[in-house]
């Protein structure tokens, strides 16, 4: 080749040059390292024994399977089963008992507040918080203050049929819009948001006209939150008078909800989880803040 | 003076061509504009038609300025390089990569402080990070690559950029395709695939300029005057027609309307996810490897005046590097719908793409023989010698990575955000800034970068940034694999997924504060690439080769 007279010697290390130069770049003709060399082989033999062990060929209408006959989805399966295998025992006593018989006997109950727990941190916590704690619209659980009732049997029924939810045997019963379905004037919601103040005890503007408020509160509201406004679980009907507040307290809250009424929705779980999980999430929040203990 | 015979002054085919076809795009985009379904891709197509009017009379305009004859392919014996394009995008560079980091700080910063989300879409994050993974990757990494290329090209192959306009239309076309993905995706205008986010209309305008793109690379390679063609021209070429491929592949889709952004996708299900990370793993290996590879190549050589340490390595780690990384993509679906037999063979070939990857390192660290007492002198040096260990670095993790074993731990965790930065900061952010602290002297003729302290307080302050990030997220990521796999003794998980988020805050924000240090050190090389163009010291005797062309007419 014509340009091989190029070659040089590289001063430095002694090893000769291909002859190129671009642009004053050279090349040194070092061989390939062989600890880089024998490493590369190693990748491809291990990956040719890789790709016999385990599925690796696509075929015509197949492909193969490897000698191992490994497959991702059974050993899935085989990792659930285990899981299930597990906790089949307690997960059978689960099944044929009562909510009240789990509570009586500690293995059972132990057992199903850490099923609750797992179960909660993943269906229930978006909306209740990791503690059960609430947020504004989702009802605090720890505070034993129950909008549809806090029995063994009453939290199992919401957690199953939710609330407005899509299961015809879900809680129903909404808070009107007053204000925009011209149920009540302007001054008339401002009257007996001031009144729904002072049932608990809040302190209302001296201006406050409560015997007005609470004229419109017997006429439009005691219906459902009852004459001194303690509620009423079977219409989802807060407590007005605990300082419990779901959505808050100020008088523009309540206005607000005065005016456009109100209706949280609670989702049913009912075949979304199956039923020994929705017995073990009952007692796990039941544990957190139930029964309504005076 | 009064020469008898001037030559006669006409309009180039493609002066005359390239001017019509504007012409013609403006008014297209305009009935467009007029037409649209959506506010927001009207306003895309307005932008069309500005840039297409802006371009009609900058190319009328530059045929009455320019005189008669066509720049000459060399002069005095010396070629004549085409630097102008080269100099814009590496200007282009240093300010997208400042706004792509800040942008990345910001979305740090939110996933640990949600609230800086400001209850706005246009700030969400879901907008955010695909502005910051393109302004990062494509407008920083991409001018970078564009810019470098044709400087390499020249240089190595000693001959003026094939084309006249063409070069130009490269690099702001280029940057206009930028513009209009990074205003949609804060217009919410996405297609939805990682990394290839924007819709079929930028797509098109891409692939015409993509094809530019290699037209001039190739000519300019047929061109030379060298017998063989350069180690960085082979990876940039890799890099520029397999990157067509798969800009193709991965954006097939069928529009609803000319008037409409939205197009949909022909491939579809598992098909059309393997598609997209036969695109995705291929971004990271032939825009992010081979083409900073080739500013590797030439570089590193450059700046330590060494010759490349072995030949015949890059002979065989460039074709291996080539022919494993196409297969590997199916590793960014382990334990998914992907069949068995294709998660497979994408951990086998990414696990023998290993040594492959290491000849680039080897070949780059090795070079260095000879020459190591620079790096105690030459911060720049420095830079390229640092990225080349993260490439390193990263390129063992990533195998490592694609094993499913470990994958099952790693994957859908943050330990993967700290292996791409480990290889997007460590690696192709180091050998840019080594590749721009080289350039800027060069082409504005420069004896040396204003401030070589400033170089070495950037290397220092990003450097501490990087380690920041990638050992936060490491930790981060693999704390969130274990809690996320975590059985009590009774069979339930240990912890819910809201708990893994909370353990993840103190990392989110040491990583966001690694973030804060590395968009530190960017500013610092923007103020030094300023003072040196604006104030350094002149090269006394200027080389005609890198001058611009002037030719007295007459």
């Amino acid at each position: 080749m014509a340009h091989e007279s190029h070659e040089q010697v590289d001063a430095v290390t002694g090893v000769t040059t291909t002859g190129h130069t671009w642009d004053d770049i050279q090349e040194l003709n070092n061989p390939l390292p062989r600890w880089w060399l024998w490493t590369f082989y190693l990748t491809i033999v291990w990956s040719v024994l890789y790709a016999i062990a385990y599925p690796a060929i696509p075929m015509v209408s197949s492909y193969t399977k490897g000698v191992l006959g490994w497959q991702s989805r059974e050993a899935v399966e085989v990792d659930l089963a285990e899981l299930r295998q597990q906790r089949s025992g307690m997960t059978a006593k689960l099944a044929a008992s009562s909510l009240d018989e789990i509570k009586q006997d500690p293995e059972m109950f132990a057992f199903a507040r850490a099923q609750g727990k797992a179960s909660f941190g993943d269906n229930c916590a978006p909306c209740h918080g990791a503690g059960g704690a609430g947020a504004k619209g989702y009802p605090n659980l720890n505070d034993d203050d129950w909008l549809w009732g806090g029995s063994l049997a009453q939290v199992e029924h919401t957690i199953r049929y939710g609330a407005r939810s899509t299961s015809d045997k879900g809680h129903s019963g909404t808070m009107p819009a007053f204000g925009r379905d011209g149920m009540l004037k302007r001054e008339e919601i401002s009257h007996v948001a001031d009144y729904v103040r002072s049932l608990s005890g809040l302190p209302t503007d001296k201006a406050a006209d409560l015997n007005a408020g609470a004229k419109v509160f017997a006429d439009n509201c005691a219906a459902c939150h009852g004459d001194k406004g303690q509620g009423m679980q079977d219409l989802g009907a807060p407590n007005l008078s605990d300082k419990i507040w779901l959505f808050g307290s100020d008088k523009a809250t309540i206005v607000e909800g005065l005016n456009n009424g109100r209706g949280g929705v609670m989702p049913t779980w009912h075949g979304r989880l199956d039923d020994t999980t929705i017995k073990a999430l009952t007692l796990y929040v039941h544990s957190l803040g139930g029964d309504q203990r005076p | 003076m009064a020469q008898a015979v001037a030559p006669s002054k006409g309009m180039t085919f493609g002066e005359a061509g390239s001017a019509l076809a504007f012409a013609g795009l403006a008014l297209l985009s305009i009935i467009i504009a007029a037409k649209a379904y959506t506010p927001e891709y009207a306003f895309h197509a307005y932008l069309f038609a500005a840039a297409s009017v802006a371009a009609t009379f900058a190319i009328v305009n530059r045929y009455y300025e320019r005189p008669a004859q066509r720049p000459p392919q060399t002069i005095g014996g010396k070629p004549n390089y085409n630097m102008g394009p080269v100099k814009f995008a590496t200007i282009a560079s240093v300010i997208w990569g400042i706004a792509g980091f800040t942008i990345g700080l910001l979305i740090a910063l939110q996933l640990a402080f949600p609230a800086l989300n400001f209850d706005t879409s246009w700030l969400s994050f879901g907008r955010m990070r695909p502005l910051h993974t393109s302004a990062v990757i494509f407008a920083f990494g991409g001018n970078v690559l564009i810019a470098s290329s044709f400087y390499v090209v020249q240089r190595t192959c000693r001959a003026r950029l094939v084309g006249d306009i063409t070069p130009w239309f490269v690099v702001l076309g280029y940057n206009f395709f930028i513009v209009i993905a990074g205003t949609g995706y804060l217009l919410g205008i996405t297609q939805g695939k990682e990394y290839a986010e924007p819709e079929w209309y930028a797509d098109l305008w891409l692939t015409i300029v993509w094809v530019a793109y290699l037209l001039v690379f190739l000519g300019t390679v047929m061109r030379r005057k060298e017998p063989h063609i350069y180690v960085a021209n082979w990876f940039y070429l890799a890099f520029i027609l397999t990157i067509a491929v798969l800009h193709l592949g991965n954006n097939a889709t069928i529009p609803v309307s000319i008037f409409s952004p939205k197009s949909y996708i022909v491939w579809s299900g598992v098909q059309d996810a393997l598609v997209q990370w036969w695109y995705g793993h291929n971004a990271v290996g032939f825009f992010l490897t081979a083409g900073f590879l080739a500013i590797m190549y030439y570089f590193i050589p450059k700046r330590a005046e060494r010759p490349v340490y072995s030949y015949r390595l890059s002979i065989i780690h460039f074709w291996s590097l080539i022919f494993m990384y196409i297969w590997a993509g199916p590793h960014h679906l382990h334990y998914t719908a992907l069949p068995d037999w294709a998660q497979t063979l994408g951990m086998v070939f990414s696990t023998m793409l290993w040594m492959p990857s290491w000849g680039g390192m080897i070949n780059g660290l090795m070079t260095l023989s000879g020459a190591w007492d620079k790096l105690r002198t030459d911060p720049v040096l420095r830079l390229m010698v640092v990225s080349v260990a993260f490439y390193g670095m990263s390129t063992f993790e990533g195998p490592l990575m694609s094993v499913k074993a470990v994958n099952s731990l790693s994957h859908y965790t943050d330990w993967t955000i700290g292996h791409v930065h480990s290889g997007a900061l460590g690696w192709v952010a180091y050998v840019s800034f080594g590749a721009i602290y080289c350039l800027v002297p060069w082409l504005w003729n420069k004896k040396e970068l204003y401030s070589m302290k400033a170089v070495s307080w950037h290397f220092w302050i990003s450097t501490l940034g990087i380690v920041l990030y990638i050992s936060s997220m490491w930790v981060a990521g693999i704390l969130q694999g274990l809690m996320w796999r975590a059985y009590t003794g009774l069979g339930f998980l240990e912890y819910s997924f809201i708990e893994t988020v909370e353990a993840m805050h103190p990392f989110y924000v040491i990583r966001a504060l690694g973030g804060a240090l590395f968009v530190a050190g960017s500013l610092i090389m923007a103020w030094n690439v300023w003072k040196t163009i604006s104030a350094g010291q002149e090269v006394e005797e200027v080389s005609q080769a890198i001058q611009p062309a002037l030719i007295a007419a007459e």
